[in-house]
């Protein structure tokens, strides 16, 4: 893990990093609206950072992102959802319950019922909670093969 | 003698299962109950267009939250695991 791969690679994964992440932020955002969540999208964007470090020196990829952001990641991602949650009982409700929804306010427009083109600004505390588990995913995943990759390279050196 | 016995038992195995498989049917479930009143009343109760990811962040979240515990415990077990062989190397008090 020492050495980076052929400079094509890298080049493609510079490129491709971009897109990756923009379409894992389109799947996190639109998760109440179209096919996938927080969970899928996290996963997607984790693996353009996973693309990152396959492609590039372990090294090169620490200076541009620290792991301490990753291990931030996780922990706001964990608790955004469990404060979004918690957020219900002081107003009233019960813990997890979708008091967004339909109220006016942030993520609070009504849907017409039956077939509808979708509209992003729905569905209460869903997106927020998306959002949340997509951060932590991305933080999560990401932390791991990090974890493994400077592990292995730890171990190669000690030999 | 022992690669044929494990041969015969994956073709039993294989077509056992594929048999179940086959003769489960598809597309009309016995019990339906919770999927209709989830298709009636779900885009009304939550003011979302996707049925699955309402049931799962909303009518069922607390599966959510141990799924997000799951993923936590896979990061912390990992971190510890991968931690304890670089201070083998060199230890040192920071």
């Amino acid at each position: 893990m020492s050495d980076c791969m052929s400079k094509i690679i890298r080049t493609t994964a510079d490129i491709m990093f971009m897109f990756i992440v923009v379409f894992g932020f389109y799947i996190v955002l639109h998760g109440h609206l179209t096919p996938g969540g927080g969970f899928q999208g996290g996963a997607v964007i984790a693996t353009g950072f996973i693309l990152l470090i396959v492609a590039h020196k372990l090294d090169d990829f620490l200076g541009w992102f620290k792991k301490k952001a990753f291990q931030n990641f996780e922990m706001s991602g964990l608790i955004l959802f469990i404060g979004t949650a918690l957020a219900a009982i002081p107003l009233g409700y019960l813990f997890f319950m979708n008091f967004l929804s339909g109220a006016g306010g942030l993520f609070g427009q009504v849907v017409p019922y039956g077939v509808n083109p979708g509209f992003l600004n729905t569905a209460g505390t869903i997106p927020i909670m998306n959002i949340a588990v997509g951060i932590e995913v991305l933080g999560g995943l990401s932390i791991i093969i990090l974890y493994m990759t400077s592990g292995i390279s730890n171990h190669e050196e000690g030999e | 003698m022992r690669s044929i016995v494990a041969g015969i038992t994956l073709v039993v195995l294989a077509v056992a299962l594929l048999f179940a498989a086959v003769s489960i049917p598809f597309g009309n479930p016995a019990m339906s109950d919770m999927d209709d009143y989830f298709i009636a009343h779900g885009q009304e109760q939550t003011s979302a267009n996707n049925i699955v990811t309402s049931i799962v962040f909303d009518y069922r979240a607390f599966d959510t939250l141990g799924e997000a515990c799951v993923l936590f415990t896979a990061v912390f077990g990992v971190s510890v695991l991968f931690r304890l062989r670089k201070k083998e190397e060199d230890y040192e008090y920071e």
